[in-house]
């Protein structure tokens, strides 16, 4: 047991520490709405790009550094801790590219991971359907093949970052007549065409991070199928594979800066002398350090051993409900402000309602960790 | 980064469970709680082994070995609720071995070691220190004072009365200690604190295992309206939830282990997580499986209660999770104050110990 750096580990933190505190992003822009802020974002992403550090963890033949899952995870956190913006093509970079990498043939690899790392074209993720969410195989949008291309209909929902997007992971049902795990393909669709409409879909927050996708004969050329026909649930399980990892550890670092933000307000106003204040955000500090502890152990131990333990489902799940409970508690320590619109505390309460729901809801991650971790006796639903 | 164990810690684990699956039954357990007797010769096997002197310096007799190395054996013994004073041994070595003057380490350490003698730790409030386990039975006491000072009795300096817990598994005692009684300790009393607590946090996540592995069996093996009750979410989800629970235990008491033995500075805080985390767990996770194997795990039948007795008299050991978080946050005060390491771990140990 270690639970220090190597000294090449350091390094590559130091490194990317110094150059982040030589080449911050432009200041947030005020105004422009969210188009602005995007641009902003995507800007951001090509200084990274430009400097090497956009995907650090892609291989090196890919542009990437091939830097390890440890020294990945060093990257997130640096990027949490020097509080910039995530690069704009996120989903490409932590999802598309990986996913490509694995079941990609070389003429995909070769067309598409460029302009992933650049920001040249934006990625989204169409997966989730009004009728499919928490069970994605569920989904209903249809692909048919008419000679060499795919007519698609259908509709997807919590599509970040659709309007900006060139490319969509499309997972759609191409047999009707096999399991419904059986029957998927999986997709690379164009966005810009006619037959894909973009709907905003305001958030509790305000905002539109999500899209409404409404797809009506959309084609799709043979060759932007990923993995083969029918082969869409294992290609999709490793798009959502990538999802937790990685980013995760830009989340934990988030969760520390709120909790010392809101110890250091609580000091300040002499509410620590409040014991039920104290033991409250003692509280939250073990389990911001259980997060920690949890994710860096499920990494090093899938890095070393090979197998990664039930901390993925955990740490998800303990974050997303440690979040909330800091930023409800924030109420009671900041103040008014923290429930004031528009200000940060009050954006970081209605944004943690999300945390227990996307990428997995608390109840699906408690299936997992019952059924897949304990060995518990499968529930007997539908399949 | 690596939270994994070495070679030989992993061989010891094993040989510890091995050992105590074959000598340490559920059978056997319960045949010396019902009698309020140590299991003599289990603690022979031990001793032989020589368990109680792993982290005992070697030029005291002991194996020499570090904080990770007992945390390993406290879970195990905790695991099948061993009926042995190990723990309360353990930790009054801790406190001779980290605050003791060479005098009375020579005195008592090598004995403690090797096990022929045992040792207790207790807390004292107004000359008196309540339901300290191993007491009736241990040939040196070590006490905390009210002014976070500790010292050294053996056993007939102090007055002990046996007092029956919730957990009949190991003896307890009532300890009267007079003023001036003993030797004190003069070294650095808290690092032994933190690490009687990492101990006791060990043991619990014995315990815990333990717990949620016997419900998991009972859930998936237990029948209602034709299908096993774990199928249920409601019934599902709570052992989801325990281990969550004991996987915040583990981790905690894992760090804190390595800091006893790599990073002295983090130790205090280190240690007071660990005890918060596992004392939390060890309360909830004993509860749950009682709620979750229904009837049958309020009876005295079933093997449940000794868990859950063990995980009270271990989270109100040197204080409970509530206790704990109130030094941390006195942690994280200072740090806000921006007092820094040394300043908080000073505040830190300014609070009573219990």
């Amino acid at each position: 047991m270690d639970l220090t750096f190597s000294p090449s580990e350091t390094a590559f933190r130091d490194e990317l520490r110094g150059w982040l505190a030589e080449n911050p992003p432009d200041p947030e822009p005020s105004g422009g709405g969210e188009e602005a802020h995007y641009a902003w974002r995507r800007d951001w992403q090509r200084r990274l790009y430009d400097a090497g550090w956009a995907a650090p963890a892609w291989p090196t033949e890919y542009g990437g550094r091939g830097a390890t899952p440890t020294e990945s995870a060093i990257y997130f956190e640096e990027i949490g801790r020097a509080r910039v913006p995530l690069a704009a093509n996120v989903l490409g970079l932590l999802l598309g590219g990986p996913t490509l990498m694995a079941w990609g043939t070389p003429e995909q690899k070769e067309r598409y991971l460029s302009p992933i790392l650049s920001a040249e074209e934006i990625w989204c993720q169409g997966f989730s359907e009004p009728d499919a969410g928490s069970d994605l195989a569920a989904l209903k949008t249809r692909a048919v093949k008419h000679s060499d291309e795919w007519v698609v209909s259908g509709q997807k929902v919590w599509t970040s970052g659709a309007q900006y997007s060139k490319w969509c992971m499309l997972v759609a049902r191409t047999d009707s007549d096999v399991p419904k795990h059986k029957g998927l393909t999986y997709f690379l669709m164009d966005m810009e065409q006619d037959g894909v409409q973009v709907r905003p879909l305001r958030q509790i927050t305000g905002e539109a991070e999500f899209n409404e996708l409404f797809i009506e004969d959309a084609r799709i050329p043979d060759q932007n199928v990923v993995g083969g026909v029918g082969n869409g649930w294992k290609v999709a399980l490793t798009t959502l594979m990538n999802e937790r990892a990685g980013l995760g550890f830009a989340l934990q670092i988030r969760l520390r800066q709120l909790l010392d933000d809101l110890i250091a307000t609580a000091e300040r106003k002499g509410l620590l002398e409040d014991p039920l204040l104290a033991d409250a955000l003692a509280e939250l500090h073990v389990r911001c350090e259980s997060v920690r502890l949890l994710a860096w152990k499920g990494l090093t131990d899938a890095e070393r051993y090979g197998q990664p333990g039930p901390e993925g489902s955990l740490v998800k799940w303990l974050w997303s409900d440690t979040n909330q409970r800091l930023t409800e508690l924030a109420a009671e320590i900041v103040g008014p402000e923290a429930l004031t619109a528009g200000t940060d505390w009050s954006y970081e309460l209605l944004r943690a309602r999300g945390n227990t729901i996307e990428g997995g809801t608390t109840e699906i991650l408690k299936n997992i960790v019952a059924e897949r971790v304990l060995g518990l006796p499968r529930l007997s639903v539908g399949v | 980064m690596d939270f994994g164990l070495s070679d030989d810690q992993r061989e010891i684990q094993r040989t510890a469970r091995d050992m105590l699956s074959e000598r340490s039954t559920p059978e056997r357990m319960r045949e010396h709680a019902q009698d309020h007797r140590s299991d003599d010769e289990l603690w022979r096997g031990l001793s032989g082994l020589g368990w109680p002197g792993i982290a005992v310096a070697e030029s005291h007799g002991g194996q020499g070995l570090g904080q990770i190395e007992l945390s390993i054996l406290c879970e195990e013994l905790g695991r099948v609720l061993a009926p042995v004073p190990f723990l309360p041994s353990v930790m009054a070595a801790a406190l001779i071995g980290e605050a003791g003057s060479e005098s009375l380490k020579e005195r008592w350490l090598g004995g403690l070691a090797s096990g022929e003698l045992t040792g207790a730790l207790g807390v004292c409030a107004g000359g008196v220190a309540e339901l300290v386990i191993g007491a009736p039975e241990a040939d040196v006491l070590v006490l905390l004072d009210d002014d976070a000072r500790a010292r050294v009795l053996a056993a007939g300096e102090a007055e002990v009365e046996n007092v029956d817990s919730i957990d009949p598994t190991r003896a307890t005692g009532r300890v009267i200690a007079p003023a001036g009684a003993g030797e004190e300790l003069p070294g650095d009393v808290s690092a032994g604190v933190d690490r009687s607590l990492i101990c006791v946090s060990s043991e619990l996540v014995g315990v815990c295992d333990r717990a949620l592995s016997m419900t998991v069996a009972y859930v998936s093996e237990r029948r209602q309206f034709g299908v096993p009750v774990g199928s249920y979410q409601a019934v599902s989800h709570r052992c989801a939830q325990m281990l969550l629970d004991t996987e915040k235990a583990r981790s905690t008491a894992a760090a804190a282990a390595w800091s006893a033995d790599s990073d002295p500075a983090g130790l205090a805080e280190a240690a007071a997580m660990a005890k918060a985390a596992a004392s939390q767990a060890g309360c909830d996770v004993t509860a749950s499986a009682i709620q979750a194997h229904g009837g049958i795990g309020f009876t005295w039948e079933a093997d449940v209660h000794w868990l859950y007795k063990r995980a009270h008299l271990d989270a109100a050991l040197l204080g409970g999770a509530k206790r704990q978080r109130a030094r941390l946050a006195a942690i994280l005060a200072a740090r806000a104050r921006g007092e820094g390491r040394d300043a908080a771990i000073a505040q830190s140990i300014r609070e009573p110990a219990a």
